[in-house]
């Protein structure tokens, strides 16, 4: 907004511009570590963390803890977001059945999904079961709600035509609605996958002594600054990595089948 | 938890409390097929009283609690830090986002930083957290409010970024110093945009407040239903989650009401 406050530096050094504050922090937190608060208990100097992460990576603990919440926030995906596109689209299709279910959906939306920590782990004990359930739940509800609204935001015209073409239900279905719904569903599920990572994490730090947030909370707990903020700084790497993975396929979808206009 | 956690909250529309009313009223019968399906699945024994209990019992645990017992307390406790570490997170997010909006500066040299720090789930700072504050009330409440501030810092920013070039030129030609651009026409700009986010960083206030009390022993519902289900109290754990369920949905109801207030002067 104000021109005369941007500081074009040339082409070159404006690509290295996004890098100097966390640099800069980086290396304040360094001579921290390094002088007055030597020895502390929640912050190591970010170069020990990197000795850290590679030493996680050589023993396999970092690729198995990975794997872990990958694989849990994935399943737990696949089993809320199924049933969540499924019913969503059939309240988009129907005002008759989205009156119908008005008060059951509004009563357990609202539900925080880490108060089922607890009832998953009394009917799952810990392990995969228990936060693939979390992550279910968590995902079900923002799938169902965004599918809805595609289905619900699918060209009239293009209804008609399926009328038009005296379709009957299933062919409407799989034919035109699902189809057109394509590009929507993707923004929506975009949503989820960073919902599921999340959760999956939340559910480690809060109970499941799996993954990569439990690997997180017992370097903690026993007194290893340096590999915490290892684990801390892989969790980032890993959430962004998948964020962008996602953006990069909805772009592809939106590009192939037709862009979302809000 | 981040921002990506949750759709952001569709704008409110003034909606007509007749016909929210007559769709309660419409829906009816399927919650009560739910209820229904509850307690023949928890009295047949379909599946485990251990972590079934039947609606009856769940009703007593929650009257129990609520009139005699520890719950109300509990209740008020998670309240009292969702809704602190909610107002620490919007101060914090507007502050920070009208630093971040109003600098074409600070845009371009510390607007990347944000990006990438904002996927991290807020429960993941909470080690790092317990390093520096210990397991304390104080922890939950940090915690809380650095995760449930994105949403409402992102939504500042985009909010002063979207300011029409028109008012920019207003502003320039009554030659307003930053401070009055801000207050004059950047934050009502914005005022759609934070709300929402607001709303959304309720949300995740709740969430991070459950799993701060749940990991650090803070007294409040997060605790009690972890303790209830370690003892094997069911019906005291789906009390706990039904007040849960209820904190969210009254929160949620009233940010709304109050969005819809606030707003009001944009469709007049």
């Amino acid at each position: 907004m104000h021109a005369h406050l941007d500081p074009s530096p040339p082409p070159r050094l404006a690509r290295l511009r996004p890098a100097v504050f966390p640099v800069l922090v980086l290396g304040l937190l360094e001579a921290w570590a390094r002088t007055i608060g030597h020895g502390s208990d929640a912050i190591a100097p970010p170069t020990a963390a990197i000795e850290a992460l590679a030493g996680a990576m050589r023993d396999g603990s970092l690729l198995r803890g990975t794997a872990f919440t990958l694989g849990a926030a994935a399943l737990g995906l696949v089993l809320g977001s199924l049933p969540g596109i499924a019913i969503g689209t059939v309240l988009g299709l129907s005002r008759r059945a989205t009156a119908a279910s008005f008060l059951s959906v509004e009563l357990f939306r609202p539900i925080p999904s880490v108060a089922l920590i607890p009832l998953a782990m009394l009917a799952f004990g810990f392990g995969l079961g228990m936060e693939v359930s979390v992550v279910a739940f968590a995902t079900f509800w923002p799938m169902l709600i965004l599918s809805q609204a595609a289905a619900r935001q699918v060209e009239p015209g293009w209804l008609e035509v399926a009328r038009a073409l005296q379709l009957g239900r299933a062919d409407r279905l799989t034919k035109v609605v699902l189809p057109a719904m394509v590009p929507r569903l993707f923004v929506a599920l975009r949503l989820g996958v960073a919902i599921a990572l999340v959760v999956a994490v939340t559910v480690e730090i809060a109970a499941n002594p799996n993954g990569m947030g439990y690997a997180m909370m017992i370097a903690q707990q026993s007194l290893e600054p340096a590999l915490m903020l290892a684990w801390l700084f892989w969790i980032g790497v890993v959430g962004y990595a998948v964020n962008a993975a996602t953006l990069a396929m909805q772009r592809r979808v939106a590009a192939r089948m037709g862009e979302v206009s809000k | 938890m981040t921002a990506a956690e949750l759709p952001a909250p569709a704008r409110v529309s003034r909606r007509d409390t007749v016909t929210d009313w007559r769709a309660a009223l419409a829906s009816l019968p399927l919650l009560g097929a739910v209820l229904g399906i509850w307690w023949l699945a928890s009295h047949g024994h379909w599946v485990s009283k251990v972590f079934l209990p039947t609606p009856e019992a769940t009703g007593a645990s929650l009257l129990d609690g609520l009139v005699g017992g520890e719950l109300a307390a509990f209740t008020a406790a998670t309240v009292g830090r969702m809704v602190a570490g909610w107002m620490a997170a919007s101060l914090l997010g507007i502050v920070v986002g009208v630093l971040i909006g109003t600098s074409a500066a600070a845009r371009a040299w510390i607007g990347p930083t944000l990006e990438l720090v904002r996927p991290l789930p807020a429960s993941a700072v909470m080690p790092l957290a317990i390093s520096i504050f210990g397991l304390s009330g104080r922890m939950v409440l940090a915690v809380v409010a650095f995760g449930a501030m994105w949403p409402v810092l992102l939504a500042t920013v985009h909010g002063l970024a979207s300011v029409h070039e028109g008012l920019r030129e207003v502003a320039r030609s009554l030659q307003l110093n930053r401070l009055a651009f801000v207050a004059k026409i950047g934050l009502p700009n914005a005022m759609p945009d934070i709300l929402a986010g607001m709303r959304l960083s309720m949300t995740v206030s709740l969430i991070v407040s459950v799993v701060g009390e749940m990991i650090a022993s803070q007294p409040g519902l997060g605790q009690a239903i972890l303790l209830a289900a370690r003892s094997f109290r069911a019906a005291d754990l789906f009390a706990g989650i039904v007040l849960l369920g209820a904190i969210g949905f009254v929160s949620n109801a009233l940010l709304a009401t109050a969005e819809r207030r606030l707003l009001a002067w944009q469709h007049a």
